[in-house]
């Protein structure tokens, strides 16, 4: 299947997206636009369906907590992942409905291989700009204004670039497979979302568990609100 | 944040000493611009450099105040020396920006302000992880999916994350370029502040609550709502817990979303072809 021509329409606007989001990452603001939870509704709103998008970015960001952006390391780069996940998950869903099963599965299982390629793709910009910066070590040397701010511009234009790109290649090959998976999926609704928010909760219990082990008390606080949100659910609060 | 002053020569916290006397002034505008640029400190971020140019990039609004205007020789010279190496926390690195900038305004022997600079690389970085990557943020991810678990909708997840999280991020931005302008070479001063020193450990706290709160409210939401104490709940209470065992296990040897992913494609592909 192809895409058909609404979608190939919204291809520009969501590549634009995707390159804003990408952009938060690192360059310019880091106001964590790019965290999933935000990504992803933005990208299942733009599509028609902001609640399979929350949902869908609600998972990933359970995978985001585990890996924090310190640095020189290399880490997933979640913006852009998330925008393509929450456009996938929004395919085939209404404004208030959950992402179909089949659909929900690809989206975050596309949403975290794109998040690696990513963290890829951030290595190479990083790369590019120390590239672009070589021959002109001698006009920074003097104190070039214009190579200075030339420079930021330079890195910041490739780094949008880079997340549009980034999104459209992600997003196309996803959507086209995505009736093909839905018509042989044959595993029933709850069972298939409830694999997926296992795996998710259990990298978020991870993460919590070891994020925070070096501060005395908190693994105990964590179990004890743990039993409490347990019980809340249990109760139908 | 504190108006007393600690005297710390070039990095290193010592005893009590007189405020600053005489501050120059740093007109709104310059303050604005420089702000801005912050927010765009890691735009050219990269391996040799590291932060390096980000740095000399917000300095430069306050260097065209050195006698010369952008043409002068001080002007070229500081923007040279603010433009090498550097690297810091970008959220903290407001603290290098405004202490920089201070630097070059009072004129600073240049052997003095390189050496500062060096010194100030190591501490804005660990402090700045530790409260911001390790901290603030896992604690307003939390929020958020507590916020998710409560059943909010869309754009009050959204939003309220946002808000949230950015009080903090444009607080303390502004505070590090305020507070370092302030302190010029004395700005180690500031690495003594209470939020800096302690705030990770109640962050930590707060976080492991809101945390062990958020993950059964968000996982039920997620799959569906429906009977708590259906087949299907209780599954996901019951596994849950022993998959984020074996992941605690593998600490260290392999990222959890790694272990995800190969579930996930195995899982596609045994409901696609069965």
């Amino acid at each position: 299947m192809m895409l058909d021509a609404a979608v190939a329409g919204e291809l520009l606007p969501l590549a634009f997206l995707a390159g804003v989001i990408g952009l938060d990452v690192v360059s310019f603001p880091q106001a964590m636009l790019s965290r999933p939870i935000v990504a992803s509704s933005i990208a299942g709103a733009f599509f028609g369906a902001p609640v399979a998008g929350l949902v869908c970015g609600a998972v990933l960001e359970c995978f985001a907590l585990e890996s924090l952006p310190v640095g020189a390391s290399r880490y997933p780069e979640w913006g852009s992942a998330s925008v393509v996940a929450g456009a996938i998950a929004a395919q085939g869903a209404t404004a208030v409905a959950l992402p179909h099963p089949s659909t929900f599965v690809l989206a975050v299982a596309v949403g975290i291989i794109t998040a690696w390629v990513g963290g890829w793709t951030m290595v190479q910009h990083r790369r590019l700009i120390s590239s672009f910066a070589h021959p002109r070590l001698d006009q920074l040397a003097a104190g070039n204004r214009r190579t200075v701010v030339g420079l930021q511009v330079f890195g910041m234009t490739v780094d949008l670039l880079r997340g549009a790109f980034l999104g459209i290649v992600a997003f196309v090959p996803a959507y086209v497979v995505i009736p093909w998976t839905s018509a042989h999926w044959s595993v029933s609704e709850n069972l298939t979302r409830a694999v997926v928010v296992t795996c998710g909760a259990a990298v978020a219990a991870t993460a919590v568990w070891k994020d925070f082990h070096a501060i005395s008390g908190t693994r105990r606080l964590f179990l004890l609100s743990l039993s409490v949100g347990t019980a809340l659910v249990v109760i139908g609060a | 944040m504190p108006d007393v002053v600690i005297d710390s020569g070039e990095g290193t916290p010592s005893a009590p000493a007189a405020p600053v006397a005489t501050i120059p002034s740093l007109d709104a505008a310059t303050h604005i611009a420089m702000f801005a640029r912050c927010l765009a400190i890691q735009g050219s971020w990269n391996y040799e450099q590291m932060l390096g140019n980000g740095i000399g990039f917000c300095v430069e609004p306050a260097l065209r105040q050195l006698p010369g205007g952008l043409d002068g020789t001080a002007y070229r010279q500081a923007l040279a020396r603010q433009s090498a190496y550097f690297n810091a926390h970008p959220y903290l690195a407001g603290l290098a920006v405004g202490a920089l900038a201070r630097v070059e305004i009072d004129q600073v022997a240049p052997m003095r302000i390189e050496r500062f600079r060096t010194a100030l690389c190591g501490p804005l970085g660990a402090v700045g992880d530790r409260l911001v990557w390790a901290s603030w943020l896992p604690a307003c991810s939390l929020v958020a999916l507590l916020f998710f678990g409560a059943g909010m909708s869309t754009v009050g997840v959204v939003t309220g994350f946002l808000i949230l999280y950015n009080v903090g991020h444009f607080i303390l931005r502004d505070w590090a370029l305020r507070a370092g302008w302030r302190y010029g070479l004395r700005v180690a001063t500031a690495l003594g502040h209470p939020v800096l020193q302690h705030g990770p450990r109640y962050i930590g706290r707060a976080a492991a609550v809101v945390g062990g709160l958020a993950l059964p409210l968000a996982a039920h939401r997620a799959i569906g709502g429906g009977a708590p104490l259906s087949a299907t709940s209780i599954a996901v209470t019951v596994v849950t817990p022993l998959l984020a065992w074996l992941l605690v296990r593998t600490h260290g040897r392999v990222e959890g979303w790694r272990v995800v992913l190969l579930l996930l494609a195995a899982f596609a592909l045994y409901s696609v072809v069965r």
